[in-house]
């Protein structure tokens, strides 16, 4: 690889963290609280830009996880340390609960053990329940349902404001963010010389948040990957927040080969989403919607919930789990060469983002490397985006509502255009605000969204006039 | 007591002319709330398009005529609350609103809903592929050019064959864009005449019987793979323009649980112009996708003077009777009948659009006795008009049959 030549001398901090996505978002705050000086390397225009950007939104008790397992260790301290932090962040929850809903005999026979699992997991909140219960709790179900493992501990969270408001914790101690810029290779020489598409950097230690591309940023590093990533798709459908009131929780699949673990979940924003598929690929990059697929959603969800079946299809959209070879958190730390690996984070790693980043500082105390004294937690709030909290929209004096759809305020645009980590692209605004997220999908607002945003973005909405 | 006789939401032609005809029959209090910062709706932003002609006598451009709108609005004596928007109903007359300064609620003994319809994006229409930037419905791409001088893409393939998408290729070819193609996924265009020669004299090609197959774009739209006759074929481009396929804006009426018509998207309507709570009432491109300004004017007074009648009674308490279609139709309006009412100047006749392009005897059975027959060939999206005899009023069971020509 050809290496750039710099004039400048490069860029030194304590840690480097590959990777914005939910978990380096959570990595990059843990350390910046810890005193390290922190630079996160992101290939994105904007954080979020893989794996994080596209998934469930649930926070996981970890009640269904591998018994024993890092996973479970580290969702379980995801979930309680989310719990303490997110009043003062500003960021909700939605404690909606799960159903794991029995359709058959052999379903229904097969509770008593997952929800055996679950306590032995270390999850006493959670019941197995008739029929008469279940539909009682969900009135909306069809009548098919046979019985269900009921996990009051299972909630809903803005899947985007949460690692928003992790890294601008990080950003007020101090941590830089470079996004569009990639790590090309490293070199660790007693400190990381990591050559990016943005110029020299020098760390102390470096992680590899990167998720679909956990492996490739390894070997970048020099480093010998010890997994491969097999990506694996999840397609969704959401369906218009008239679905709201049928959907009051999470209705979970028994793990089978039929459901293949589609879930009927309410989102904190008032809509229900019905997803995700699981399909291997080999592409890291495209995530696809596939017509057939999504057809088969919408059918799967009027099913389950015949109410849904009239209900307009509000978005679709799909993601990429950064699965491995095998099922678990493929997480390795170097003390050698003071490299730590957070890889195969596949499909919990919105629960776990912060345990993980525990995790993570716990394994960097063995490298011996000093840090500056602990910083005090900085007052960072994120704006609310969901319907648990009042909305901008509804205080005084916020401008005009420009987006009418999800009722997102010019106040609220602006404050996100000129926050500390403006948006890098166009879905970097809509996960800020939600503009353009709704029911009509930019038939009202596009337009002024692309005037509101001239000149902001990489890829700009508005082309410029030709000549 | 209500703060107004009658509140018009939304101040498109329809809620406009509504709230006019009120006025005119001499009801006091009528407001007209509409979210956006001036009145007109959808006519805004169609700068190319004439309306005014059958209701003003003249031809207005685009914003011109909802200027024109608002003026009379005014002088009128209506009230015109602009930047508010609705966002509940409440069952007793009182609506929940939005403004600047806060929330509030407004009430009132009857209200217009008039909130329009818009084209289905690429969701609700399930298509597949990436999502990037670049895929836009004919309104957005209005709006881009009709409110900030923007444009979205330059080379857009153009999917549908609407009365819209003419629109649509035509404010490409006036803003410097060169359509690709116009694709129709049907066998036929859905707007005949033009269709089949307008983008051919423009130089755009027109294909129809076109499925996409995928979008492909990392950032913004890069190309279209469609499949033809089991043939594919890759269209580079830079945008994607999805026409037609209008859905009315019945975001209101899913949130209040009010009933939404499966065939039309929009409210169940009487002959009157009542929805299924009798203090709603119900007007233009709302009620079904989707129809002229001109119509949408039309059909707003005639409802707003049906509606001044009603405000003489209290809200009706008959019981209703649905009007049922079958087969190849998509959606009658109105599709309930208030028994024992007779229509006092709602809906005159009724209005069926087709699911598909079909051919055949189209007939409104009452209590099981074919009343009226209609025979010919039908294209989807338009219009078909049915009269409404007096009959409707007292049956206890309407319905419209549909046989099919071999
Ligand atoms: C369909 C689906 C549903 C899910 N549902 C849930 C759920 O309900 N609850 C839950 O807890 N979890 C869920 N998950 C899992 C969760 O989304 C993932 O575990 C998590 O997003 C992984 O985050 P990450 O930070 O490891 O990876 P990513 O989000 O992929 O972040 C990695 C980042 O690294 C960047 N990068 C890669 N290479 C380079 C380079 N060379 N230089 C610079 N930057 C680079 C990428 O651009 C990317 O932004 C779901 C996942 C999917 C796909
Ligand atoms: C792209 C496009 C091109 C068109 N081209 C033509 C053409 O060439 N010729 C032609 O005759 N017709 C054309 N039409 C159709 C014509 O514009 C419509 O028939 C007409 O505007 C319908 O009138 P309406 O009053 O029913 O609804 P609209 O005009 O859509 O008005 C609805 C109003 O309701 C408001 N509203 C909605 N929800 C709320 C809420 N919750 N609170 C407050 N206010 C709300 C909206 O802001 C809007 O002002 C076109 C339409 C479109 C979209």
């Amino acid at each position: 690889m050809t290496r750039t030549t710099r004039t400048s001398a490069p860029h030194s901090c304590d840690v480097a963290v590959i990777g914005a996505g939910v978990v380096g978002c959570a990595v990059a705050r843990r350390f910046a609280l810890a005193g390290a000086s922190v630079v996160v390397v992101e290939r994105g225009a904007d954080i979020l830009s893989g794996a994080s950007k596209a998934n469930s939104a649930i926070l996981h008790t970890g009640f269904d996880a591998p018994p024993g397992s890092l996973e479970l260790d580290l969702v379980k301290a995801g979930r309680e340390e989310y719990l303490s932090i997110h009043r003062d962040l500003g960021l909700s929850i939605v404690k909606t609960g799960a159903l794991v809903c029995a359709w058959t005999d052999a379903e229904a026979d097969g509770l008593a053990a997952i929800a055996g699992q679950g306590r032995e997991n270390g999850i006493a909140d959670l019941d197995v329940i008739d029929a008469t219960a279940v539909r009682a709790l969900m009135p909306g179900l069809a009548p098919e349902v046979r019985a269900a493992v009921e996990v009051r501990g299972e909630h809903v969270i803005d899947p985007w404001s949460a690692p928003l408001a992790y890294v601008t914790q990080a950003l007020a101690l101090g941590a830089k963010v470079w996004r569009g810029c990639e790590l090309l290779s490293g070199r660790f020489d007693g400190d990381w010389l990591l050559d990016t598409s943005r110029g020299g950097l020098r760390a102390g230690a470096v992680i590899n948040a990167a998720g679909l591309f956990g492996d490739d940023v390894d070997r970048r590093l020099g480093l010998a990957p010890d997994f491969t990533i097999r990506p694996r798709k999840g397609q969704f459908i959401v369906l218009d927040k008239a679905a709201a009131r049928h959907v009051p929780k999470i209705v979970l699949p028994v793990p089978n080969e039929i459901t293949k673990g589609v879930v009927i979940c309410p989102t904190a924003f008032g809509n229900v989403l019905v997803g995700p598929t699981a399909e291997e690929q080999d592409d890291r990059t495209r995530a696809t919607v596939e017509t057939a697929t999504l057809e088969m959603l919408r059918d799967h969800g009027g099913r389950l919930v015949p109410a849904l079946r009239d209900i307009p299809v509000t978005a679709v959209y799909a993601g990429l789990r950064p699965g491995t070879e095998k099922k678990h958190y493929r997480v390795t730390a170097r003390t050698e060469s003071r490299a730590i690996t957070l890889g195969g984070i596949r499909s919990t790693g919105l629960s776990a983002a912060l345990g993980l980043a525990q995790h993570a500082l716990r394994l960097f105390e063995a490298f011996g490397m000093p840090l500056g004294p602990p910083a005090a937690i900085p007052p960072v709030t994120v704006p609310n985006l969901t319907e648990a909290e009042p909305r901008d929209w509804q205080r005084p004096d916020h401008g005009e509502i420009v987006c009418h759809c999800e009722m997102v305020t010019r106040r609220e645009i602006e404050a996100a255009l000129a926050g500390p980590l403006p948006p890098g692209d166009f879905g970097g605004l809509r996960r800020r605000t939600r503009a353009g997220m709704g029911r009509c999908q930019g038939f009202y607002c596009n337009a002024r969204l692309a005037e509101m945003t001239r000149g902001r973005f990489r890829v700009p909405l508005a082309v410029e006039p030709e000549g | 007591m209500s703060d107004h006789d009658v509140i018009v939401v939304g101040g498109g032609p329809a809620g406009v002319a509504a709230a006019l005809a009120l006025r005119a029959e001499g009801v006091g209090r009528v407001a007209i709330v509409d979210r956006e910062p001036v009145l007109g709706g959808a006519t805004r932003h169609c700068a190319h398009s004439p309306f005014g002609m059958r209701e003003f006598g003249r031809v207005y451009l685009g914003a011109a005529y909802g200027r024109r709108l608002e003026r009379d609005a005014r002088a009128a004596g209506i009230t015109v609350l602009t930047g508010h928007s609705v966002t509940g109903l409440g069952d007793d007359g009182t609506l929940s609103v939005a403004h600047p300064g806060g929330v509030g609620t407004l009430s009132a003994d009857r209200v217009v809903l008039a909130t329009g319809a818009r084209e289905m994006p690429r969701s609700a229409r399930m298509l597949p592929g990436d999502r990037p930037v670049g895929i836009l419905t004919t309104g957005a791409l209005q709006s881009y050019v009709a409110f900030h001088g923007l444009m979205p893409f330059r080379r857009p393939v153009i999917l549908g064959s609407e009365l819209v998408t003419l629109s649509a290729v035509l404010t490409c070819l006036t803003h410097g864009a060169r359509p690709v193609a116009v694709l129709e996924t049907g066998p036929v265009p859905l707007a005949r005449a033009p269709l089949r020669w307008f983008p051919g004299v423009m130089g755009v090609p027109f294909r129809t019987g076109v499925g996409i197959v995928d979008i492909i774009g990392r950032d913004r739209v890069e190309a279209v793979r469609i499949r033809r006759g089991g043939q594919e074929e890759v269209l580079d481009c830079d945008g994607l323009l999805l026409t037609g396929r209008f859905t009315p804006e019945a975001a209101l009426l899913w949130q209040a649980g009010h009933g939404v018509d499966r065939g039309s998207g929009g409210p169940l309507i009487d002959q009157t112009g009542r929805t299924a709570n009798p203090r709603y009432f119900a007007a233009g491109n709302l009620l079904r996708p989707v129809e002229t300004g001109g119509w949408a004017f039309r059909e707003g007074r005639a409802i707003g003077r049906a509606l001044a009648a009603d405000l003489r009674r209290a809200p009706s308490a008959a019981t209703t009777v649905p009007v049922a279609v079958e087969g190849p139709v998509k959606l009658v309006v109105p599709n309930i009948i208030r028994r024992g009412e007779r229509p006092a100047a709602g809906f005159d006749r009724f209005q069926l659009r087709f699911l598909r392009p079909c051919k055949g005897t189209l007939a409104l059975v009452i209590d099981g006795r074919p009343a009226h027959r209609l025979s010919g060939s039908w294209l989807p999206e338009r219009r078909v008009l049915m009269p409404m005899p007096t009959a409707v009023c007292q049956a206890d069971s309407i319905r419209f049959e549909f046989r099919e020509d071999r």
